[in-house]
């Protein structure tokens, strides 16, 4: 079992617009890679197991579990995690919906939430508190209820709908 | 302390009752959030540990030779070498020294998932690979599973020096008992049993250790809540100094109750530190807080008798509690003193019984949940009216209104001593039955049923007490071990010499709860500032003042006396300099606006910058008298509680502040599949004087969801020969966003007479109610199948089980 902290594999992959390179025991899961070799601790663990969603950031513009995805299944790919979303300190659309609808509490679940909110918004246009609702069933969230995260998907995306029509 | 003084509150508040954004959110936006697995000291080492999978066994041996001769294994600690390091861990239960409670188990294993041996490596990951070296011989033990079995005389032990499994048992009589129900026309009886759920924040409990050789000095950083007041007591296990331990507040990913006072993570962390002269992090998984937490929720069974009258009034209820708190007690059992604060519910009854025995058993023990137990007190009363009000072929909403309390009956002492302040309680039903639009909805649901759709409507009207006493830890004792008295909450204000504004908090950090909000919005009320600009930040408990924490609902009350008294002493000071300075008498200048002026005269004025800069750098141009700086803290006692007789008869005040919610639910039942469906719910919440709306509106939702949870999904079950049959997410189901309906709330604000600005505690808010409203609304749903929730969660399998039982 312990050769695994021998062999290392290297990747290269896209985090955040920034090309990285590194070599990666093959156990090394892409959420604690993010987190420990990137230093990019936005990304969080609730359980390690696929079933809380904390760990969610979009692998090629899709929300995958990074404590289910091994580093070296991610080489070769484009990642988004929460430290990506704002610009110049500039909230993205999404955050600042979250921020003006109340759609966190702790703060744990949610930058999972905002990629998954970010990738339920680009899939579906104009999408409905209903779909929200059912696309964020995904991501458990402890603390709010879910109400003002549904509410703030839909807000964000009609805000990023009038961006792009502007 | 006699009924303190009346408070007079004005209406009109500046940032008091605005939703404004919370300070808190962009670090968390910003996935910032500071959170303890974000901590990574230099060379720091990660712990696992190795837990038991047998739920009572004896420990015949333990080899850790194979995992100490793994590269990067710096520390392999055995219970036994634990014990040789550490003292037993703190424990405010009943004859604490009959039944230690140490960080790794020592000769036996309690439970499943008990941990046995901790391993600190390089990395996480190594741990867990030594952690798999371990070889641990065990002699399994007869499992200790049904409490009701472990009462008995010749059951085995869950800790042999006890001599029993029953931890405590005690009976209280207050009031005319055996009159009350002499008198009455019938007596309504039943058996309940509220299943086992907790908090599980998404974020687990973890600390990192820094043990400091040459000072002595012990750090630990721990997402933990409230160690500031008993921090000596942690010491004591750490065999630290009590001045030599230092707590620093880490933002916790939530809590509900399962990270206060968290003392088994810092203990392993600290232990392991000293030892290997390195940082050391513990951060439990997810299989070790559901498993070795030591925060799992009430598990009660109940045999209940209300004596009521046929016009629908109670008069009396006997309560015999049989609770399973798995295998040890640390907290006594204060989760029934929470339940006898508010015993009565919003009714006016006149006497109780209450009988309680605490039993042992192999299972995890209890902790905190949202509610400390006075959530299953709620359901419990509220199931007892309902059936009350189905015998009395009475609308249940009826029956509630002909026994509250009227507004003006308050100050209102219930037959435990406890006092209510005060309340509206007609006020809020009228509300929730329009916000529901019940009316309309009982229409529907017999439109419904005549189509065959089991529609259901269920309606709660309960308390929230809020801002305990400590005497509800030992008022159950004739002669308790300590009778403490103090929950203080303390604050510092410091007005820099710009002018701006930091508040220091003692107590822990952000927690999910918005204390850096709400601190900002009373500070900008006090000094008229926007409370964007007011810093808040956390003191670790080196540079602490007295405080509690928050727990019991009770952080944004003591929070607000002590910004209050703080506040009056910088304005005091203030005052004094900006009389000198602008020559006038103190007594003749006024706070307006953001500075002081001399009244009728706005332009003999000074800005409280203008008053900073100079307390600050003007020394030789300020009164002899007048010290340099412009700060003040506060410590806030509780404003109102009193001491228990002697004989019990009377608890005397420990949680007067009482919040009072309506919740109505409107479900659909599939009787083929036990599939619970809401149609509406409706919430209306009065908490006093609110701080921030919005916040208060996040809490009532989150915490309906959790008890939706509790009500439907949620159970740590053990399977009877001890084994837990839920160590993840994957069996512990907790509610995502399509087992939770969207909520219409409502509010209203009923101020208390003796708090800051009238505030009540809010924050565990939906979670006391939502379980008696749900079960309610499952029974008149399945009437025809003649189900009553005896039980909880009401699971789908056990719905149909009822089905299909009849009843
Ligand atoms: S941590 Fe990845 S799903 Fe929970
Ligand atoms: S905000 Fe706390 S878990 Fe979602």
């Amino acid at each position: 079992m312990n050769q695994g902290q021998t062999e290392r594999h290297s990747v290269s992959l896209t985090v955040n617009d920034r090309a990285v390179e590194a070599e990666v025991e093959p156990r090394l899961s892409l959420a604690d890679f993010l987190r420990r070799h990137l230093d990019l601790v936005g990304t969080h663990l609730g359980c390690e197991q696929g079933a809380c969603g904390a760990c969610t950031v979009l692998v090629d513009g899709q929300s995958v579990r990074a404590c289910l995805m091994l580093t070296v299944q991610a080489d070769g790919t484009t990642v988004e995690t929460v430290e990506g979303l704002a610009t110049n300190g500039e909230l993205h659309p999404v955050q600042e919906a979250f921020r003006t609808k109340q759609g966190l509490q702790c703060g744990f679940c949610t930058p999972g939430m905002l990629m998954r909110s970010l990738e339920l918004i680009r899939d579906n246009r104009g999408i409905t508190a209903e779909q929200a609702r059912e696309g964020l069933a995904s991501n458990m969230c402890r603390c709010t209820g879910y109400q003002y995260i549904v509410e703030a998907v839909v807000e964000a995306a009609s805000n990023m709908d009038t961006e792009v029509n502007q | 302390m006699t009924i303190p003084d009346v408070r007079e509150h004005t209406t009109e508040k500046n940032w008091i009752g605005k939703s404004i954004p919370r300070l808190e959110d962009r670090r968390f936006l910003l996935g910032k959030g500071g959170y303890i697995d974000d901590l990574v000291l230099p060379n720091m080492l990660e712990v696992a540990l190795v837990r038991s999978i047998y739920p009572h066994a004896r420990i015949v041996s333990i080899d850790t030779s194979e995992a100490e001769a793994l590269p990067g294994v710096a520390a392999v600690v055995t219970g036994a070498q634990a014990a040789e390091m550490t003292d037993p861990l703190p424990d405010f239960g009943p004859d604490p020294e009959n039944h230690p409670w140490r960080c790794l188990a020592v000769d036996k294993v309690r439970y499943n998932g008990e941990g046995v041996v901790a391993i600190a490596a390089e990395s996480r990951a190594i741990a867990e690979d030594a952690a798999e070296l371990v070889v641990i011989e065990y002699e399994p033990l007869e499992p200790i599973v049904d409490p009701m079995a472990a009462k008995e005389d010749g059951s085995p032990l869950v800790h042999e020096t006890l001599g029993t499994n029953i931890a405590f048992h005690r009976e209280f009589t207050f009031g005319e008992v055996d009159a009350d129900f002499e008198g009455a026309d019938r007596i309504i009886s039943d058996t309940l049993h509220w299943g086992r759920s907790g908090g599980q924040p998404i974020e687990t409990v973890g600390a990192v250790a820094d043990y400091d050789d040459a000072s002595g000095m012990m750090s630990i950083h721990a997402n933990s809540l409230s160690f500031t007041s008993y921090l000596f007591m942690l010491a004591g296990t750490l065999r630290v100094p009590s001045n030599k331990l230092d707590m620093h507040p880490v933002s916790a990913g939530g809590s509900f109750g399962s990270k206060l006072w968290e003392v088994k993570t810092p203990t392993i962390a600290g232990m392991l530190s000293r030892l290997c002269g390195r940082p050391v992090k513990f951060l439990q998984d997810r299989m070790e807080n559901i498993s070795n937490g030591d925060h799992h929720g009430s598990d009660r069974r109940y045999e209940v008798d209300l004596a009521v009258m046929n016009d629908g009034t109670l008069r009396s209820i006997k309560i015999t509690t049989v609770e399973d708190y798995g295998a040890y007690i640390q907290f006594g059992v204060g989760h029934h003193g929470n339940a006898l604060a508010q015993v009565t519910g919003p009714y006016k009854m006149s006497s109780v019984y209450y009988d309680v025995t605490a039993v042992l058993t192999n299972k995890c023990q209890q902790g905190a949940y949202r509610g400390f137990g006075s959530e299953v007190g709620n359901w419990v009363l509220e199931r007892m009216v309902d059936l009350a009000a189905a015998e009395l072929e009475m609308d249940p909403a009826e029956i509630r209104r002909r026994n509250f309390l009227e507004p003006d009956q308050f100050p209102y002492f219930i037959p435990t001593g406890n006092v209510y302040d005060s309340g509206d309680y007609g006020g809020v039903l009228d509300k929730a039955l329009e916000l529901a639009d019940y009316a309309g909805w009982r229409q529907r649901q017999t439109e419904a049923r005549a189509e065959g759709r089991n529609v259901g409507i269920g309606i709660c009207t309960c308390q929230e007490r809020s801002v305990f006493s400590a005497t509800e830890f030992w008022f159950w004792f004739d002669e308790p071990g300590a009778p403490v008295s103090s929950m203080p909450e303390s604050v510092t204000l410091d007005v820099d010499a710009l002018g701006n504004i930091t508040a220091t908090l003692y107590s822990c950090a952000m927690w999910g709860n918005s204390p850096e909000t709400m601190v900002a919005q009373l500070v900008g009320e006090e000094f008229d500032v926007d409370p964007q600009t007011v810093n808040v930040v956390y003191a670790s408990s080196n540079q602490g003042l007295p405080a509690t924490g928050p727990g019991g609902s009770r952080f944004t009350v003591m929070v607000a006396g002590a910004v209050e008294v703080a506040s009056a002493k910088i304005k005091k000071k203030g005052a004094a300099i900006a009389a000198h300075l602008l020559e006038a008498n103190v007594e003749d200048l006024t706070w307006v606006n953001g500075g002081f002026e001399v009244a009728g005269t706005p332009t003999a004025r000074m800005e409280l910058a203008d008053i900073a800069i100079q307390a600050h750098l003007f020394k030789h141009g300020l009164p002899e008298e007048i010290e340099s700086g412009l700060e003040a803290s506060h410590v806030y006692d509780h404003p109102y509680t009193t001491m228990p007789n002697d004989d019990r008869t009377d608890l005397g005040v420990f949680y007067p502040f009482m919040g009072h919610a309506c919740h109505i639910a409107v479900v659909e039942v599939d009787p083929d599949t036990g599939k619970v469906d809401f149609l509406d719910y409706a919430a209306v919440h009065d908490c006093g004087t609110m701080v921030n709306p919005r916040s208060l509106c996040g809490h009532i939702v989150g915490g309906t969801a959790q008890g939706i949870g509790t009500s439907l999904l949620e159970e740590f079950v053990y399977d009877d020969d001890g084994v837990l049959q839920t160590p993840s997410f994957a069996e512990y189901v907790i509610p995502t966003s399509m087992d939770v309906p969207e909520l219409k709330i409502g509010h209203q604000e009923t101020p208390s007479p003796y708090t800051p600005h009238g505030i009540k505690g809010g924050g565990e808010a939906g979670r006391m109610m939502a379980p008696a409203a749900i079960s309610a609304a499952i029974d008149d749903a399945l009437r025809d199948h003649g189900v009553r929730v005896r039980r909880l969660p009401a699971t789908p399998e056990r719905i149909v089980d009822w089905i299909d039982g009849g009843g």
